[in-house]
């Protein structure tokens, strides 16, 4: 099926592979704002996570071991923000932004040698039969492994959330930390698992990004892409498969706005590439705006700090 | 004499500048309806979260059914058979019931056999419930039965309710104290804690009575008097506020026909309001917590404005204006949350007085705010209501509740306005502060002010109002006369006549 | 065993002593990162700090460079630090600084070649505007829409620089020089040229701007009922509301300052030490004025010493990289750190450590 000059089974393909880092960063980031915590250094342990994994793939010529440290540079740097707002009862807006500011500045000084390498390539899944599917064959079973791990991990979320106990109670912690205090769960401990689970999640997009996608390391190679991520969870209302429709579709105008680029059309470059931030403007106002009632499904204790009175 | 369920020997906990449990000691037999007795301050909360294994005594140790107990969490309480009704901040909003109950117990079932339960639980002691629905769409009471159900599932030997009254109608008292004495006749000690004292004396064996975190006795409330039982509690003779006769004046504030949308997703919609309210009268608005409380005072504060013809103070429409334009007009507010809403927790005295004077006071020009004024206004305050602090530099949240709430009520009473709200002004107050402060407010309608109290303490709105009505669901009655007014028809006014029938059946 | 215990009042002690602590324990754990680089840790922290002012052989050429570096991150940061203490987070300042510098360069640009004293001024009010204008983006989607600040003036910044690339190759292009991007340099223009002072100081009208700005800002937070409002609404919201102040109102007003004073720092920067509009224009120092903000305890006062402290590390980065060969991104590095420890220490300033010890006496 072609528009145009663009086939629509290649869009499709490529629409996963722009989802996937965005979906892998929310993703986790809905579990930490489930937990009632904000982490707004999403932006900040992305970038580790892209260079930690590539540093470690080049390294040992296995981006699988290079996605583990990924996730592992990830959580590092997530626990960092766990001590300060835990531990410390720092605000957690600034701590964010300061994840952030250090991760871009971090890994800029770490991966300086690794400019311009090529990474170890990730080989795509046998998925045997399926990928010989015409059409659907080439858009959806022809991709390496981190892309059906990442509707695992979805799925698995939207499992732990909804019907695991530990899930419960991890949104108990968030609805209304004072009240699971008095009912003896211990609020912290919840929030620092989360807070851990989020950076390895963003960690892992990251490395997406450098090892897979582009792949490539360049400085502040996230461009805004954690930010995006913290845009969807919101647009997702903190429901777990809203929150891939959302990257689904983010990755359809990232890609789009790729072929239309390549396609020669006349607007400039640079107005093309600056539409995917617009349009998560745009769908951030249509959610907050109300009329989808997304926005009070915000968990009750976001962004508020706790701490034990006795 | 029953056997002893739960002894407590010398428990002692202190906190930093406080001594918050002295020593204290008593005993609960089993299937004992045991009343905590005292006032805000006096430790009965510390105290209680010691039993339930959320604070650890510093010395003492308590034995539960003759075994060592020391629980190191609460879910060690709960597996001991320790159970606890709180009185907030134990719900979760956004959960459904069943998910809430599950919270509270050590091994739920699986939800939909949990639902089962719940079911037949609240049958049973006539609690009906929905374990489907939305906590945070529930009123008050049913919001009680959760935590109640969600107790009574574990088969507890000791049930601890916290203030369990203070969000309930008369009539939901009685049902709640029907499910007591039920459990407490199938075996099952409760520690009561509360300060309304009639309420003790109808429903507890025993009663243990804290004050200043010591234990000054242990009795058999039944054989007390209101006043003997007031005065271990207080620990002096409080006499009732006076009442200067008075004569009212022209209508000053008149509310019509008024219905506005809450500005919370959980909140009570104001619905069809309409009163007027004299110079010199004071009105009391009595209701169930969570009945449009708050949306009538930010209603009538300005902060949630209304269509301007609503709201007529002195005949001039000022529905639609803000809160500070409303004060220069004479209309004056004291919202019930006085930390974070009446004051800013985090500024001083000083600030604090700022915080609604610059208008009346004029403690500004062209915005530029005149510091020694409001200094001089703020001493003003804390001389003139007896505010106990270091000085106006102090921050809000360094004072106790009580004086704290004097220099609220001071702070809008010293704008001397024509119409004064106040919402739950003495609520968490201990009993000097809050004669105190009921003092005040009469005295100011005895000069000639309109003024409305909303209070969900019944004892109070009947000292000191002389009329009366109550919301409900966002609607108010009529208002009555207060004089003559029966407990049993305010009850009904409160419970908009129709909210208790379904319980009162399963009771029967 | 450790608690923390919280204060019954904010300690005055700690809330001052902990960004010199902050500053301190960051050049200790740079020495450590310059060690493990490789290079001498002594040397690098002392041309990073030392250096630029007293060096004797360098000292002529940074000293100005440190008003030229602070003035931008000072201006920028003030304005900031209102918004921050609403609690009204506009994390978007470059995005800002780089549409009042298009906007400046815009008017600067049209009037081109033309003399006038009026055009410079014009350029002022221009670059106020625009980034008043970006700014009033993401306030107005707050106000009408209850929209997130922080997103949409984040993402905001990515439009900005899509846009400044644009400009550059596209519209203000310098049309005498064919094949190279970026526009006129506005240095050589007499009339838009936001030359020095007086000589050899750095003092640029930016300077003087930044300087203009610190006092009001400090009236205003001191003195206005405006800055009452400003703090009542970041500690206490609902108790704002009770004190008659419109949240919306705030949020157009904070961020219209912020917005406006980070479009002059940008137009100042663009007509003088930055000369033209350049694909490269934006140098971060939105992002260093969060910093700033914090580390100046978000008081005009404290900014003003932060702010010079952290153009000084850019002047101080720019030297070690040329002395050392320091990595660029070892400045970012050491400006993250020092946000970090700020914000570790500060719960000094509302917490107090206590050692208990099982049971007490």
């Amino acid at each position: 099926m072609m528009i145009g000059s663009i086939n629509i089974a290649v869009l499709l393909a490529a629409l996963m592979v722009a989802a996937t880092p965005i979906l892998l960063a929310a993703i986790g980031e809905l579990v930490v704002e489930k937990a009632g915590v904000l982490n707004l250094g999403v932006e900040g342990m992305m970038i580790m996570g892209a260079c930690v994994g590539f540093i470690i793939a080049v390294n040992t010529g296995s981006p699988l071991i290079g996605f583990m440290g990924a996730a592992l540079g990830g959580m590092g740097l997530s626990l960092l923000f766990a001590l300060l707002t835990q531990a410390l009862m720092t605000n957690q807006v600034a701590s964010g932004l300061a994840l952030t500011l250090f991760g871009l500045g971090f890994s800029a000084l770490l991966g300086q040698k690794y400019v311009g390498i090529t990474p170890p390539r990730t080989p795509k899944l046998d998925l045997g039969p399926l990928s010989e599917i015409p059409f659907l064959g080439r858009a959806l079973f022809s991709h390496d492994i981190m892309v059906y791990l990442t509707i695992a991990l979805v799925a698995a979320v939207w499992w732990f959330l909804k019907y695991a106990r530990a899930g419960m109670i991890l949104r108990a912690v968030g609805e209304n930390h004072d009240a699971a205090h008095a009912l003896g769960y211990h609020v912290k401990r919840v929030r620092v698992l989360a807070i851990m689970f989020g950076g390895a999640c963003a960690g892992l997009g990251g490395a997406y990004l450098s090892l897979i996608r582009v792949p490539q390391w360049t400085e502040g190679m996230t461009v805004g892409i954690g930010w995006i991520a913290l845009a969807l969870v919101v647009f997702a209302s903190w429901r777990p498969w809203r929150a891939m429709a959302g990257a689904y579709l983010f990755g359809g105008v990232v890609v789009l706005q790729l072929n239309l680029q390549a396609a020669g059309v006349k607007i400039p470059v640079e107005y093309l590439s600056m539409s995917p931030y617009l349009i998560t403007i745009a769908v951030l106002v249509f959610i907050s705006s109300g009329k989808a009632r997304g926005s009070l499904n915000a968990p009750g204790s976001l962004n508020r700090p706790f701490h034990a009175s006795n | 004499m029953r056997k002893p369920l739960l002894c407590l020997d010398g428990l002692t906990k202190a906190y930093p500048g406080v001594l918050a449990n002295d020593d204290v000691s008593f005993e609960i037999g089993e299937g004992q309806v045991h009343a905590l007795l005292g006032e805000n301050g006096a430790g009965k909360s510390t105290l209680v979260k010691m039993i339930y294994g959320l604070v650890k005594p510093d010395t003492g140790q308590m034995t539960l059914r003759g075994q060592p107990y020391t629980p190191a969490q609460p879910s060690e309480a709960r597996l001991n058979g320790v159970a606890m009704v709180f009185q907030h901040f134990s719900l979760f909003d956004a959960l459904d019931v069943a998910e809430n109950v599950a919270l509270g117990m050590e091994n739920p079932p699986a939800l939909r056999d949990l639902a089962r339960r719940i079911r037949d639980v609240s049958e049973e002691y006539g609690l009906p419930l929905d374990p489907s629905r939305l906590v945070g769409d529930l009123s008050a009471g049913e919001r009680q039965r959760v935590e109640i159900v969600r107790c009574l599932l574990q088969d507890p030997k000791l049930l601890i309710m916290d203030e369990p009254t203070s969000v309930l109608t008369p009539q939901e008292v009685d049902v709640l104290f029907h499910t007591l004495r039920k459990l407490s006749a199938e075996g099952t000690a409760i520690l009561y804690i509360s300060h309304k004292l009639d309420e003790i004396r109808a429903l507890c064996d025993e009663a243990t009575i804290l004050r200043g975190g010591r234990k000054v006795a242990t009795c058999d409330p039944r054989e007390k008097s209101s006043r003997e039982l007031a005065e271990l509690m207080v620990g002096q003779v409080l006499s009732p506020p006076e009442r200067a006769e008075r004569i009212l004046g022209e209508v000053v504030l008149q509310v019509d026909k008024l219905s506005l949308a809450s500005n919370n997703p959980f909140g009570t919609s104001l619905k069809d309001i309409s009163f007027t309210l004299r110079a010199g009268e004071v009105l009391g608005i009595a209701g169930v917590a969570g009945n449009g409380q708050d949306e009538l005072l930010l209603m009538l504060s300005g902060e949630l404005p209304a269509s301007a013809e609503q709201v007529k103070l002195k005949g001039q429409p000022i529905g639609h204006l803000g809160p500070n334009a409303r004060r220069s007009l004479g209309l004056v507010a004291a919202p019930e949350e006085r930390l974070g809403h009446a004051a800013a927790p985090d500024m001083s005295l000083t600030e604090n007085a700022l915080l609604s004077g610059a208008e009346r006071k004029g403690l500004t020009k062209y915005g530029f705010i005149d510091w020694h004024a409001t200094d001089a206004f703020a001493r003003e305050i804390i001389a003139r209501f007896d505010v106990r602090t270091p000085g106006p530099h102090v921050l809000a949240r360094a004072l106790s509740g009580g004086n704290l709430q004097k220099y609220v009520i001071g702070r809008e009473i010293e704008l001397d306005p024509d119409v004064i709200i106040v919402n739950q002004p003495t609520w968490g107050v201990d009993a000097a502060a809050a004669a105190f402060i009921r003092q005040a407010l009469l005295d100011l309608a005895s000069k000639g002010a309109a003024v409305l109290v909303i209070s969900q303490d019944l004892d109070e709105l009947l000292e000191v109002a002389e009329s009366f009505a109550a919301l409900n669901e966002g609607r108010l009655t009529a208002v009555r006369p207060a004089k003559g007014l029966s407990v049993e028809e305010i009850g009904l006014m409160m419970g908009g006549a129709h909210d208790m029938h379904p319980a009162h059946e399963g009771m029967a | 065993m450790i608690r923390l215990e919280k204060r019954k009042e904010p300690s005055k002690f700690w809330r001052i002593a902990n960004p010199f602590l902050a500053v301190a324990l960051t050049m200790l754990a740079g020495a450590v990162m310059f060690a493990i680089l490789g290079k001498d840790p002594i040397v690098a922290i002392r041309l990073i700090f030392f250096d630029p002012i007293f060096s004797e052989t360098f000292g002529s050429y940074s000293r100005p460079q440190l008003l030229i570096k602070s003035a931008p991150l000072i201006l920028i940061a003030v304005g900031l630090a209102i918004g921050f203490k609403a609690n009204i987070w506009n994390i978007g300042a470059e995005g800002q600084y780089i549409i009042g510098a298009l906007f400046g360069a815009g008017v600067a640009l049209a009037f081109f070649p033309a003399p006038g004293w009026y055009i410079f001024p014009l350029m002022v009010v221009a670059g106020a505007f625009g980034g008043f204008l970006w700014a009033m983006i993401p306030a107005i989607l707050k106000t009408r829409f209850n929209t997130n600040e922080i997103l949409v003036s984040l993402l905001l910044v990515y439009v900005a620089e899509k846009i400044l690339a644009a400009m550059a190759l596209g519209l203000m292009r310098n049309p005498d020089i064919p094949g190279f991007p970026g526009s006129r340099d506005l240095r050589r223009y007499e009339a838009a040229h936001n030359a020095e002072i007086f000589a050899n100081t750095g003092i640029h009208w930016g300077v003087v701007a930044a300087l203009i700005a610190v006092i009001f800002a400090y009236a205003m937070m001191t003195r206005h009922m405006l800055g009452y409002h400003v703090r009542l609404a970041g500690q206490a919201p609902r108790a704002a509301r009770f004190g008659g102040v419109s949240p919306a109102r705030l949020v157009v007003i904070c961020l219209g300052i912020s917005g406006a004073l980070a479009g002059l720092a940008g137009m100042f920067e663009v007509s003088g030490p930055g000369g033209q509009v350049r694909i490269e224009f934006a140098s971060g120092y939105g992002f260093t004025a969060i910093i700033v903000a914090f580390l100046g305890r978000l008081n005009p006062i404290g900014i003003v010493l932060a702010g010079l402290l952290l153009g000084l590390t850019y002047i101080g980065g720019e030297l070690s990289q040329m002395m050392l060969q320091l990595p660029s991104a070892s400045i970012q590095v050491f400006q993250g750190m020092l946000l970090f420890f700020l914000l570790a220490l500060d719960f000094q300033t509302n917490y107090r450590l206590r050692l208990t010890r099982g049971a007490r006496a």
